[in-house]
């Protein structure tokens, strides 16, 4: 086991695993868990976890691939997802894909230089009321146009 | 008459807390089932209500929880469908984040009912904040006695898990959702057998949507009679549409069943957004097939939305206006579908795509003669050929957008 994930970590991995009657179950959960302290699942991480659930790492590469909010690789620290699907299409999400385009100056899928944003678009977030919308990491924000957009990036530092 | 069942008391301020909910008359209905019914008696009254679910399929939950053997020697299984990934659907959302004990009250009655010791939760990951108020409620709902070891002293044991989803629509299919809490990609499975007898972990499983369960303790309380005149005979009690896209006030409406559409978006909803006409409505989340805007004189019930050619699926209606272009509707639908075919089977995995690739063609000016019935005929070919229903719920909107706007597709053409 690599030693530089943190004592916390590995207590919550065991908090977890304790909620499951069969170990391999808590996997997405401590996909979750270590994401969150690594910002990514390399295949480093893959190795560890499998370690720790008594799986093949092909076993977690494959559940790693599965899942879009499993990453691979790092990104930048603030994730901007905007919703592309259907109620937010109605609603103009393609001018604020386009703006943020061009606000961050990079494609979508990309991340800026400065490792500040990563930009991606992604299916109905859930909160199709406020359409358009997006999610930056886990926060919400709805009814978006180019002011709010404005309002958004400049409050993330 | 007060006519909500679910989000009447939406407007109370920390409603989510216990202590909230309790001086509301909360967890009055686990009282009276857990100490005055035995479980067959839950089991009958559930049943007379007509309670159908609200996930999507609108199976009778009193049938469902009634398929699961009284006596095995296995533990079974209670999982709550919080995936809600159909697009356009926001409602359960609202039930767990502003009323998580009604949801927590839900779920103990049918595990009680059932003879179930512990619950999974599946909530999308996406719904992070909404999780973490889940796992307060149920901490404090443990604290007083309504979950965990010997609840109400009665000797009835359960524990409530809840489980974050990875971002994966499929995952909201009932089997998908059973492999991915057993740590596995969302791989729907064949059925039978079904998840009654054979579901997580191997084990009898019951899976009812997140606003199934919530109907449950204003039957206990009430009776199915009660919850029946709410809504129709055969399909009982309220449902919240989720109004979304080019309406004056989206959100949600807890309506009795049977609502006619054009009431809840000309009158709940407050009618078009600026002015605009309306052109087409979804009115069951992006799987249901589409209407145009002179048939949505409907009432909004499972059987009324089957024999218009529909279906009521998840209550989610999205408005769609004269100036988008139909085209779009059906890059949204196609795209949403091939990005989440888990690919297991090929008409699915290929048909979908092959149909985004086409509508893309046309949407950038290079559209051929023959593409709508191209698209229509790959359609045909996904309909009835798939292991899950995800197949159907790409095919059959995608069908209805073809053949309801033929002449405006054809217009799009270029060669
Ligand atoms: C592709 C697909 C996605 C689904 N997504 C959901 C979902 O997000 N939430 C949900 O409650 N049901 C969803 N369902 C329906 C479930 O398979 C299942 O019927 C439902 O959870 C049963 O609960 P109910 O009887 O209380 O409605 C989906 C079905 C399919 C085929
Ligand atoms: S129909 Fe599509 S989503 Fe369903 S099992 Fe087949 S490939 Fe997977
Ligand atoms: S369509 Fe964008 S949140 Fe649902």
């Amino acid at each position: 086991m690599s030693p530089e994930y943190s004592e916390l970590l590995r207590q919550r991995i065991a908090e977890v695993i304790a909620r499951y009657p069969k170990k391999e179950a808590a996997l997405l959960p401590v996909l979750h868990l270590v994401q969150r302290e690594t910002g990514s699942i390399s295949p480093e991480e893959e190795k560890f976890i499998a370690g720790i659930l008594d799986l093949k790492p092909i076993k977690v590469r494959e559940v790693v691939t599965f899942y879009t909010m499993i990453l691979r690789q790092p990104l930048g620290k603030y994730h901007v997802q905007v919703c592309s699907n259907l109620s937010c299409t109605l609603l103009g999400a393609g001018t604020i894909i386009d703006y943020l385009k061009e606000k961050l100056g990079i494609e979508i899928g990309q991340t800026t230089p400065d490792k500040k944003f990563s930009l991606s678009t992604v299916e109905c977030l859930g909160a199709c009321e406020q359409a358009p919308c997006l999610m930056v990491n886990f926060d919400y924000y709805g009814n978006l146009d180019k002011e709010r957009i404005d309002r958004i990036l400049a409050s993330l530092t | 008459m007060e006519e909500k069942i679910l989000t009447k008391d939406f407007g109370l301020k920390n409603l989510f807390k216990i202590k909230v909910y309790l001086q509301q008359g909360g967890y009055k209905a686990v009282k009276k089932a857990l100490e005055q019914m035995r479980p067959a008696e839950i089991l009958d009254e559930v049943k007379k209500a007509n309670l159908r679910g609200r996930g999507g399929a609108g199976f009778p939950a009193g049938v469902k929880w009634g398929f699961v053997p009284q006596k095995t020697d296995k533990p079974k299984y209670l999982c709550v469908n919080a995936d809600e990934g159909e697009p356009g659907t926001f409602k359960d959302r609202y039930i767990m984040s502003h009323n998580p004990h009604l949801l927590l009250e839900g779920v103990i009655i049918a595990s009680f009912a059932v003879g179930i010791h512990s619950a999974f939760i599946y909530i999308r990951g996406e719904y992070e904040a909404v999780a973490d108020r889940l796992e307060e409620a149920i901490a404090e709902a443990k604290a007083d006695g309504f979950l965990g070891k010997n609840i109400l002293e009665i000797g009835f044991d359960l524990e409530v898990v809840v489980h974050r989803g990875a971002g994966a629509y499929i995952c909201g299919e009932e089997t998908a959702l059973l492999e991915s809490l057993e740590g596995k990609s969302g791989h729907p499975r064949l059925k039978p057998p079904f998840p009654a007898s054979i579901g997580l972990f191997q084990c009898p499983t019951v899976i009812n949507n997140v606003e199934t369960l919530a109907n449950v303790p204003a039957i206990i309380l009430n009776g199915a009679d009660w919850f029946v005149k709410k809504g129709l005979p055969k399909d009982g009690g309220t449902r919240i549409f989720g109004v979304s896209g080019m309406v004056k006030n989206p959100g949600i409406y807890e309506l009795p069943i049977g609502t006619n559409l054009r009431k809840i978006i000309f009158e709940a909803a407050g009618g078009m957004k600026d002015g605009k006409t309306l052109k087409a409505v979804i009115p069951g989340g992006m799987s249901a097939p589409i209407l145009k805007a002179d048939e949505i004189d409907l009432a909004m019930d499972f059987d009324s939305l089957v024999e218009a050619g529909s279906m009521l699926g998840s209550a989610a209606v999205i408005v769609i206006d004269q100036e988008t272009p139909i085209l779009e509707v059906l890059k949204a639908v196609s795209k949403f579908y091939s990005h989440e075919s888990c690919g297991q089977c090929t008409p699915c995995r290929i048909g979908i795509s092959w149909i985004n690739k086409i509508v893309r063609r046309i949407a950038s000016g290079q559209g051929e003669k023959d593409d709508v019935d191209a698209i229509i005929c790959l359609a045909e070919n996904i309909k009835g050929k798939t292991l899950c229903p995800l197949g159907d719920a790409a095919a059959l909107p995608i069908l209805s957008i073809c053949r309801k706007f033929r002449q405006e597709l054809e217009g799009q053409l270029s060669r």
